[in-house]
């Protein structure tokens, strides 16, 4: 473990924060947020929905607009600079100094905190340990690769023993593979430190992986918040439908055996409901087996062998063709017509919140 | 084949050419200043005696330019660093006509300037004879290229993140400057300091207006020399001149040449244990 028990994770408050730029844009609507003790939260949104904003208002490096408040533990903490209120942050360009070595970063905030050297040395050798970069504790910065400015940006948020963790979009100039194994190991350090953290990203598989909560965000306010489960299952809105993986949309109207659009009837147990679209995932979706009654019937538009699954573009006679997956061994080809069966638990009418975000 | 030979020989000719255009006005020059009589050539003799004249007659102006451009450089480092950071900290619209009028001093002749600083400050006399007088001046011309040398390197570094990030460490806004800023625009200033001490040896359009009989600098006594002494001091005086700027010159082309920036290439697949 390398961070002393006694160190009680921060739970955070936001109450009616709120953030208008001097020329006048309103990147923020009023917010009220609470992260609790030791959690992973992640902000998801598009670019421009006030995510990083929030993120700022937390750290200390933007003030609210008047009658924002920000609480740490309870403690309005909102008058106080970033320098005061012992965070530590991962930024997107890692923001290494170029002046300083591996070592010299990583154990700036302990100088900084005038630790005597001894324990300063004996902390660096701990963080360098621990991200697994001992090796480089004498390169200077612009001898590290991309994944390995990473780790030092975070060995050197970490190194201070900060309050909660701060980290913005931090593996988006990362190439794709590297971005997925460090994804890895930043979970399981966040699990393994117990840190109230963080995370900015506009990547929805990062935001799965790494949130216990998610906060969708699209401009300025919160569009959903829930655990990935709920926001992939149960999309508030259309916004975070889309925003969230793959949805498919088919119009139509409720009927008294369920939806009936143009390629066949969606088996529908919802209820009564005024619907002139539903929604459901691809897994959602299935080639009827033979003998079995389909629910739609359409062609195939496109046909993409991934390898471990093969992904179909169905034709229905709507505006979009339906996206659905196959096992690898499925040979349709285009033109072929499908018979599909829809599970009816993964369907969704979000017709009330029809003008909502 | 043939006429890619010429092509470079041509080529060769013409660069030595140019060369010696810049070249040979300056050997000349300072054979002149070592030979004993240059009206009978080179056969008189070389000899240091016109050296040693100039350093009898003229030492005090060659160690009160030193002096001034060391004050000059002191100046400038105190107003120009701080000056560059707040410019580009700001990026404000006001900030681009700030850095707009800081070009002036070098775009108005040296003698305009002069002539405003004497009409301004003048009369007072202690100000006047004091070779602060000719600082002042010498300040108000280089003063520009401090803050381009150094604007220059920050605005080649994020340095807003990287102060962010040592501000997230608890580093107060003296420390980030001290740390962070300074070192990452140590290029910058050193590029500046040679640039401004180089200037300021050399400054003779506003010099020779703000100068008095007691506060002679060293571009001023060689005009002086030249004026109203034999051709082989005026040479020599040069040659003293060379032996201070060009140091100082090469130094400078060894500062300015880009720093080799490595590509380094991520392992596909992290090392894990």
């Amino acid at each position: 473990m390398t961070r002393p028990a006694s160190t009680k994770p921060l739970s955070i408050s936001l109450k009616s924060c709120a953030k208008t730029f001097a020329d006048g844009t309103r990147v923020l609507e009023p917010l009220d947020l609470d992260i609790h003790a030791g959690e992973t939260l992640v902000l998801l949104g598009p670019s421009g929905c006030g995510k990083t904003t929030t993120l700022r208002l937390i750290a200390g490096l933007e003030q609210p607009d008047a009658g924002g408040r920000v609480l740490f533990d309870g403690v309005d903490v909102t008058a106080q600079s970033i320098e005061l209120r012992n965070v530590g942050m991962v930024f997107q360009s890692y923001a290494l100094f170029p002046n300083m070595t591996v070592a010299g970063n990583v154990g700036y905030g302990l100088r900084i905190r005038k630790l005597p050297a001894a324990a300063q040395r004996a902390r660096v050798a701990e963080m360098l340990a621990m991200m697994r970069i001992e090796a480089l504790a004498d390169r200077s910065i612009d001898q590290l690769s991309g994944g390995q400015r990473q780790r030092v940006a975070l060995a050197r948020a970490l190194a201070v023993q900060p309050r909660a963790l701060l980290l913005d979009e931090p593996l988006t100039a990362l190439d794709a593979q590297l971005r997925d194994a460090l994804r890895v190991e930043i979970n399981q350090l966040l699990r393994e430190l117990g840190i109230t953290a963080i995370y900015v990203t506009h990547d929805q598989a990062e935001a799965m992986a790494l949130g216990d909560r998610i906060i969708v965000m699209s401009h300025g306010r919160v569009a959903q918040t829930g655990t990935p489960r709920e926001i992939y299952h149960q999309p508030a809105s259309h916004f975070v439908a889309g925003f969230i993986g793959t949805m498919n949309r088919l119009s139509g109207e409720m009927g008294a055996n369920g939806f009936v659009c143009a390629a066949g009837i969606v088996p529908w147990y919802g209820g009564h409901s005024a619907a002139d679209e539903i929604l459901f995932r691809p897994e959602d979706v299935r080639i009827a087996e033979e003998g079995e009654p389909a629910d739609l019937v359409g062609s195939v538009a496109a046909a993409f062998f991934l390898g471990d699954r093969t992904r179909l573009f169905v034709d229905v006679g709507d505006r979009q063709p339906l996206v659905m997956e196959s096992t690898a061994r499925c040979t349709r080809g285009v033109g072929e017509q499908v018979r599909l069966r829809v599970d009816p638990q993964g369907v969704l009418d979000l017709s009330s919140q029809r003008g909502s975000l | 084949m043939r006429s890619h030979k010429m092509l470079f020989g041509l080529q060769l000719g013409f660069t030595l050419a140019v060369c010696a255009f810049l070249i040979v006005p300056v050997v000349l020059s300072i054979l002149a200043g070592l030979t004993s009589n240059y009206f009978v050539g080179l056969e008189s003799g070389l000899t240091l005696r016109w050296v040693f004249e100039v350093w009898d007659g003229y030492r005090d102006t060659i160690f009160r330019s030193i002096g001034i451009s060391l004050a000059c450089l002191l100046v400038t480092l105190v107003l120009g660093v701080p000056t560059a950071y707040v410019l580009t900290r700001s990026g404000s619209r006001l900030s681009r006509v700030v850095e707009e009028l800081l070009m002036l001093p070098i775009a108005v002749p040296g003698l305009a300037t002069a002539l405003a600083l004497i009409s301004a400050y003048g009369g007072m006399g202690s100000f006047r004879t004091s070779w602060t007088f000719i600082l002042v001046g010498h300040v108000l011309f280089t003063l520009p290229f401090m803050v381009r040398s150094v604007l220059a390197v920050l605005a080649s570094i994020d340095l807003k993140t990287l102060e962010e990030g040592a501000a997230s460490l608890g580093a107060g806004f003296r420390q980030r400057f001290f740390d962070i800023v300074l070192p990452n625009c140590r290029n910058g200033i050193l590029a500046g300091s040679l640039m401004v001490v180089t200037l300021s040896i050399g400054e003779f359009n506003l010099t020779w207006l703000l100068h008095t009989p007691l506060t002679k600098t060293l571009p001023v006594g060689l005009a002086d020399a030249y004026a109203s002494l034999r051709l082989e001091i005026g040479s020599a005086y040069t040659l003293i001149f060379l032996l201070m700027i060009v140091p100082l010159l090469l130094a400078l082309q060894a500062i300015a040449r880009p720093r080799r920036k490595r590509f380094i290439r991520d392992d596909p697949v992290p090392e894990s244990t």
